[in-house]
């Protein structure tokens, strides 16, 4: 039972510069897997709606009439489902989080571009239907 | 690769105290109860462990059945039981501690009999 | 002639780490009775099993909680691939305790923070979360995540380690090992830390074993029940010994957590030579179709999750019986006969995650 123990750690930290960093003026330690935010590239996107289905939490909410995509940021759990079953990988897991809100908002709408059509070349149905992807 | 095993034995509702006291006796602790709705009825586990070997108990009830409590027998039962009477809405008499329906507060009573389908909003644009 | 009065304890308080509501009996300065009240962070988890596919619900519950999320998220995969009999490479299985393992240092060190934090020893709480930022920038760098791992799924793993960086973690970790003594040794000898411990709160070994309690709350009594010995994942091939401390104190608990520290750096060193090539996932078809109760060793103790299927692609129910549900008993019987400033460090020996008692 001693009473100074901690004493050899306190003078240590006294000459060492300080542990913490100074968040959010500078930047965040991240790392190459860090799972920051979803973006989308909507030129790839052919409204298969594979990450609607498979997000856990609903975020994405894609719309095939009118060719868009939108996805609720602050519902996002950044669990990278979407980005592993995209057919296409038109969705990438960005390494920066996201700032902080101040007012209610947080979606994020695109439009994208929508299923290819085929050339008319052999009649297939792939034109204008969405493919309907099962798992 | 699981080296624990596991055995589940149906029993009638007027043997469970006994049989209780008798694995208590045997030297096992008491590890969950829990309670699942299958259909009409709802199947309630009693498992119990000694030496990594699993043993349930399990007793088949419907809405309306009185349980017994087995908190005599195991003074840390009162957690589980209070547990069921509250998510299930299944009576439980004669616990240690009876919270009366307070144990957990939730809006809706009994909410894991209630399934509520609406829409699925995916998205809250408001 | 005594006076009893009745004091409520949180869910808001500043030595509470977790919402939870005691309500004290006391007659003079000594607690008589107690009745605790939890409730306030009840989400209602296991009941969207049946609206949440099977594979997607592993990120449901992961999110049972912060701290033993990856434990958690392990057992659900396990019990899945148990019912369906998928069998998982070797390499996923040493992958799965290693971070396994890292989970339950980067737990240990939160609480020693928490607990020193609780006493009022701030510099030592700060000290123990400069530590425990190497293991968050270990998990960060392999997993993606600081917290929440998201790294298991039905069938294997979803990231691979290379041998170099696994080789860098085993250094890391063997760098550490000396800042990590002089932590756990403030914590062993020093004086106002063992007069704040020692003797308060005693579990005697009958009772902690009749009353349900599991992990460091029961092998500080003396109990060894270690869920990792039964074999899950890789933990059949790696030689470890449960920690286990005679006291039943809270010095004794704090002893076993501390010490666990240095077990875990021990256990992934294993893990890393033994480590063979291979897949680290299995493609999964199909759905469950059956029942199951698998059991782990989540760092505040032993974790059941009880799954049963029927076929379709959504569960019928999934039962969750964490470590702190089954240690509100014996902390009731703890609190009984103590003194009111003792209340806060019993609370937290038992190390409460309400969050997972209640889903």
């Amino acid at each position: 039972m001693s009473y100074f123990e901690m004493t050899k750690t306190v003078i240590k930290s006294l000459f060492s510069r300080p542990a913490t960093l100074m968040y959010p003026a500078k930047p965040a330690k991240i790392t190459p897997l860090t799972r920051g935010h979803v973006t989308i590239d909507p030129a790839k996107c052919i409204t298969c709606r594979s990450c609607q289905r498979k997000c856990p939490t609903q975020a994405i909410l894609v719309e095939v009439k009118e060719k868009t995509w939108q996805i609720d940021q602050m519902r996002c759990v950044v669990c990278d489902c979407c980005v592993e079953v995209c057919p296409t990988k038109c969705l990438t897991m960005d390494t920066q989080y996201p700032v902080a809100l101040t007012a209610r908002g947080g979606v994020t709408k695109v439009t994208v571009a929508g299923p290819k059509k085929k050339e008319p070349v052999a009649p297939t149905d792939g034109a204008a239907k969405p493919a309907e992807k099962k798992e | 690769m699981i080296l624990d095993q596991q055995t589940t034995i149906p029993i009638g509702i007027d043997e469970l105290v006994a049989r209780t006291a008798q694995q208590k006796k045997d030297g096992c602790r008491l590890v969950q109860i829990g309670c699942t709705q299958v259909g009409d009825e709802f199947e309630i586990n009693y498992t119990f462990d000694k030496d990594f070997v699993m043993t349930n108990l399990r007793i088949t009830v419907k809405q309306d059945t009185v349980v017994p409590s087995v908190s005599s027998v195991f003074f840390g039962a009162f957690v589980y039981e209070n547990e069921i009477h509250d998510l299930y809405g299944i009576k439980v008499t004669n616990m240690n501690i009876d919270f009366g329906g307070h144990f957990y507060r939730t809006t809706v009573k009994n909410p894991f009999t209630v399934t509520i389908t609406t829409e699925d909003t995916s998205c809250q644009t408001k | 002639m005594s006076n009893q009065i009745t004091v409520p304890f949180g869910p808001q308080h500043p030595v509470l780490p977790e919402p939870i509501h005691l309500d004290l009996v006391l007659e003079d300065e000594r607690v008589v009775d107690v009745i605790p009240s939890i409730g306030y962070v009840h989400r209602g988890l296991e009941k969207l099993v049946e609206k949440r596919e099977y594979p997607e619900y592993i990120y449901v519950a992961e999110r049972i909680c912060g701290i033993c999320s990856y434990v958690h998220s392990n057992t659900y995969a396990e019990c899945i691939e148990h019912i369906m009999k998928i069998e998982v490479p070797e390499r996923a299985q040493y992958l799965r305790t290693i971070w396994s393992e890292y989970s339950r240092m980067h737990s240990h060190l939160l609480w020693l923070g928490l607990f020193a934090d609780g006493m009022g020893f701030e510099n030592l709480f700060m000290n123990a979360w400069k530590l425990r930022e190497h293991i968050l920038d270990d998990l960060e760098a392999t997993t993606g995540g600081r917290v929440i791992q998201g790294v298991c799924k039905v069938g294997g793993v979803r990231k691979d380690i290379t041998p170099e960086k696994l080789d860098e973690m085993v250094k890391g970790l063997k760098g550490m090992e000396p800042a990590l003594r002089d932590l756990t040794s403030v914590f062993f000898n020093d004086a106002s830390v063992s007069h704040r411990l020692k003797g308060v709160g005693v579990l005697q070994k009958g009772d902690a074993y009749t009353l349900g309690a599991v992990g460091p709350t029961a092998r500080g009594s003396g109990i060894g029940i270690d869920l990792r010995q039964t074999g899950y994942a890789a933990y059949g091939k790696i030689n470890f010994k449960p920690v286990v401390e005679q006291s039943g104190d809270c010095y004794g608990r704090c002893a076993v957590r501390a010490k666990e520290l240095f077990t875990s750096i021990d256990i992934i060193g294993q893990c890393v030579k033994k480590i063979p090539e291979g897949p680290v996932e299995v493609k999964v078809v199909g759905a469950p179709d059956g029942e199951y109760f698998a059991r782990a060793e989540q760092p505040r103790g032993e974790v059941v999750h009880y799954i049963k299927g029927n076929g379709k692609r959504n569960l019928v129910r999934h039962r969750v019986r964490t470590p702190t549900f089954t240690n509100i008993p014996p902390l009731v019987t703890l609190l009984k006969g103590c003194e009111l400033a003792d209340v806060p460090m019993i609370v937290l020996s038992i190390d409460p995650c309400v969050g997972c008692a209640e889903r």
